[in-house]
């Protein structure tokens, strides 16, 4: 199965005709809503502190308090030191705690070191871990290897929820997408996940096609649903619509829910409250009443 | 949103308060509108709800006589004498005037044909005014397209197009014409001819000499008064292989020019090694293109025996996704029939390729109660000897056959009364070359397909044609080359 080639013209055709949908009036106000519940608000900074953690778990359950039934973020995305502060901070809430892990972003340690740190992030209760894959392995042709060390993180992950992180912008070609997409897959992921939002390009909408295609023809011949997530480089309430689209028409109904979408992303969640705003009352506010946590 | 909820969107449509419509068009002869020597007008509708948009007059052979006449003397006192640079600047001219007004003659052309805007939009009218841009720029340099050669323009020309591509089929028809220094009359198709009368107010705006285009409307007999008609020295005809024979009959015995370009029946081939997902999308774009109404589209797939299954359960997938309804949604894929005969034909094929013994398969989609419809099909198990294999349907219509080798697969898509257009999936460049250089047709697309260029000649082998449009190929026909 790991042998589907990817036409990137065409890819980039699909994704123009898919983007070319106009969403407008109800159907838009679901999409906004639906698409805030996918969100795993992220900080992964060498700066990030416990103070400015507990600041954006607050923010994750109170979006914007003086407007009415919006939904909660899907997750908080951390580094391993912050989980036990998330979680804390996250008690009584339905919001998942993620943690990168496996030596977050390069993935330069070796094995052990990674399953170790997956290990003791999982028992200060992340429930989700995002790993990244060996890119310099699977660059040099063992595919094997990438694949035995997803399965070994699965298995030191127990309960948490698996996303991989395939790093698409140092794979380079939709081939070694579709690829690295397949592999994971077969290995144990229950998300795969585009990027650590470290490399340029991070997540491009002919990538995620990609995945998005890999998922279905996964799940066509094995009845597994796989996860998505998207990361890096999506900001705006229009990228966010338009994924939907993308994942609508690819994957259908099913997809459309934060079981198995996400965005990884930081500053997309005010841009949504904007348009939301916006789309009850017809004005757009300045950014300056959307809370910046 | 509950998670088994399907999301459907909301009806995004395009504004139609912009767009400028008289209730009635007469005959645009000699620079100026005028009513038909007979009074008469018949109705164009719109095929999405089947109300009267405008009335048209209808040409009979005195107003043809009229039309050849102007275009004559604008011939013979203006626009043959006039240097190449001037000419082209008119032409330039028009085509800015049309990209100007992108946005009204899409809405149009949707309106009168029944195609979905997003077509319109990004097609049809973009591809319009690009013709007249390319052909703009080699009014100046004839002699260089054709070295050695001398480079005379022949007089006037009529012009009969087709109703899938109005806006499209007259700009193809009319700007090399233009650039070659001959003059026009030009028939746009009964059921569609309001774009062609909007272009005739450009063609006003811009201020072309009177008489350089002539555009005049009606049915086959005014279609035939031009073809009998022995002051034009060449008809360029774009329409079915039964009209292009009739044309050829008709001609036969005189010396006019002539280029027809008529039906197609296009293999379109995925082989095992093609990138499926993306074989899958180009025939969703082969065949349900403009409803199928396209004489170039893939009509006849053939897929690789090993992939056949996969591609054809994909194809389903995909198919149940396209959306079918209001052509001024701007998220419709599929618009509606351009008109009840075509529907009817369309719908006739189908019964036939049941009763052939073919396996159909639709979509689920609602279909408007009004207007004329038809759902995206497919057939598989049907072969050659079937009749909607080999029969050109011109409607949203896929006959699906199997193969095991490319030399089997490319004997059977040489099968055919047509030569117009083909397409070829694969991952290897060397299977491309081998397998387009051994099929007769026109145009044949590697890893994609309709995809259309100004520069890029047209044209058909066997039953699809005579001679070719666009490109410098597409100067010649309009050139006596000395």
């Amino acid at each position: 199965m790991y042998n589907q080639t990817i036409d990137q013209i065409n890819t980039q055709e699909r994704v123009a005709r898919l983007f070319s949908r106009s969403i407008k009036k109800e159907s838009k106000v679901q999409a906004l809503h639906l698409a805030l519940s996918m969100i795993d608000l992220t900080t992964l900074e060498g700066k990030d502190s416990p103070g400015k953690v507990k600041q954006l778990c607050y923010k994750a359950s109170h979006l914007h308090d003086n407007f009415p039934n919006l939904p909660h973020v899907a997750a908080i995305c951390v580094y391993p030191p912050m989980v036990s502060i998330a979680k804390k901070a996250l008690e009584g809430t339905k919001i998942n705690v993620a943690s990168v892990a496996t030596a977050f972003p390069s993935g330069m340690a070796n094995l052990q070191a990674k399953l170790e740190e997956v290990k003791s992030v999982v028992n200060e209760g992340a429930d989700e871990i995002d790993m990244v894959i060996s890119r310099g392995k699977f660059l040099s042709g063992e595919y094997q290897y990438v694949s035995d060390e997803i399965t070994q993180v699965k298995e030191a992950c127990g309960k948490a929820h698996l996303k991989v992180i395939l790093e698409t912008g140092e794979l380079v070609t939709l081939d070694n997408v579709r690829l690295a997409s397949d592999i994971a897959m077969k290995a144990g992921a229950d998300f795969i996940k585009t990027s650590t939002g470290k490399v340029s390009p991070s997540a491009t909408p002919p990538v995620v096609l990609t995945m998005l295609e890999a998922i279905r023809d996964f799940n066509n011949k094995t009845g597994k649903q796989i996860g998505m997530k998207p990361a890096g480089g999506i900001g705006t309430a229009k990228q966010a619509i338009q994924y939907l689209v993308m994942i609508n028409e690819t994957l259908g109904s099913d997809w459309l829910s934060p079981n198995l979408f996400r965005f990884g992303a930081s500053s997309l969640a005010n841009d949504i409250l904007m348009q939301i705003v916006k789309q009850s009352t017809g004005n757009y506010q300045s950014k300056d009443y959307f809370s910046i946590d | 949103m509950s998670k088994k909820q399907k999301w459907e969107y909301s009806p995004a449509l395009e504004g139609t308060d912009h767009i400028q419509l008289k209730k009635q068009y007469d005959l645009f002869i000699n620079g100026k509108f005028t009513p038909g020597a007979e009074g008469k007008y018949f109705s164009t509708v719109n095929p999405a709800n089947e109300e009267k948009i405008a009335e048209v007059a209808e040409a009979n052979q005195k107003d043809i006589n009229f039309a050849v006449e102007s275009a004559q003397k604008a011939y013979d006192n203006t626009w043959s004498k006039m240097p190449g640079k001037e000419r082209g600047k008119y032409i330039f001219r028009i085509a800015r005037l049309l990209q100007e007004r992108a946005r009204e003659f899409s809405v149009i052309e949707t309106i009168d044909g029944g195609k979905p805007i997003r077509e319109s939009r990004d097609v049809d009218i973009p591809l319009a005014s690009a013709h007249f841009f390319y052909y703009a720029g080699w009014a100046d340099k004839l002699e260089y397209a054709f070295p050695g050669k001398q480079a005379n323009s022949l007089g006037v020309t009529g012009q009969i197009i087709p109703w899938n591509f109005p806006l499209l089929m007259a700009s193809w028809k009319i700007a090399p014409a233009l650039a070659t220094g001959n003059t026009v009359v030009l028939k746009p198709a009964e059921t569609t001819p309001l774009t062609a009368m909007k272009l005739a107010e450009i063609i006003q705006e811009a201020d072309l000499p009177p008489g350089v285009v002539n555009i005049v409307t009606g049915a086959g007999d005014t279609g035939k008064a031009i073809v009998n008609h022995p002051d034009i020295k060449k008809i360029a005809f774009t329409g079915s292989t039964e009209v292009g024979k009739y044309i050829m009959k008709s001609i036969a015995g005189t010396d006019k020019k002539y280029t027809l370009e008529l039906g197609g029946k296009a293999a379109n081939i995925i082989f095992e090694d093609a990138s499926i997902d993306q074989a899958v999308e180009g025939i969703i774009n082969s065949i349900f293109f403009n409803q199928g109404h396209v004489c170039c589209a893939g009509s006849r797939l053939y897929v690789q025996e090993s992939v056949a299954e996969e591609v054809i359960q994909k194809l389903r997938n995909r198919m149940s996704s396209l959306i079918v309804g209001n052509p001024l949604d701007k998220n419709t894929d599929i618009g509606a029939i351009n008109s009840k005969m075509q529907l009817d034909k369309i719908k006739m094929y189908v019964d036939l390729g049941k009763e052939e013994g073919g396996n159909i398969y639709q979509p689920s989609c609602s279909l408007p109660k009004k207007g004329f419809w038809h759902a995206p099909t497919i057939f598989t198990d049907v072969s050659q000897s079937n009749r909607i294999i080999q029969e050109e349907i011109f409607g949203p219509v896929l006959g699906i056959q199997t193969f095991r080798t490319v030399d089997e697969v490319i004997a059977k898509a040489n099968n055919t009364a047509y030569g117009l257009s083909g397409g070829v999936w694969t991952d290897k460049g060397s299977k491309i070359f081998k397998v387009t250089k051994d099929i007769r047709a026109g145009v044949i697309w590697a890893n994609t397909f309709n995809k259309f260029d100004p520069a890029s000649p047209f044209g058909g082998y066997k039953e699809s044609g005579v001679g070719s449009e666009g490109g410098i190929e597409g100067l010649r026909g309009y050139l006596d080359l000395a």
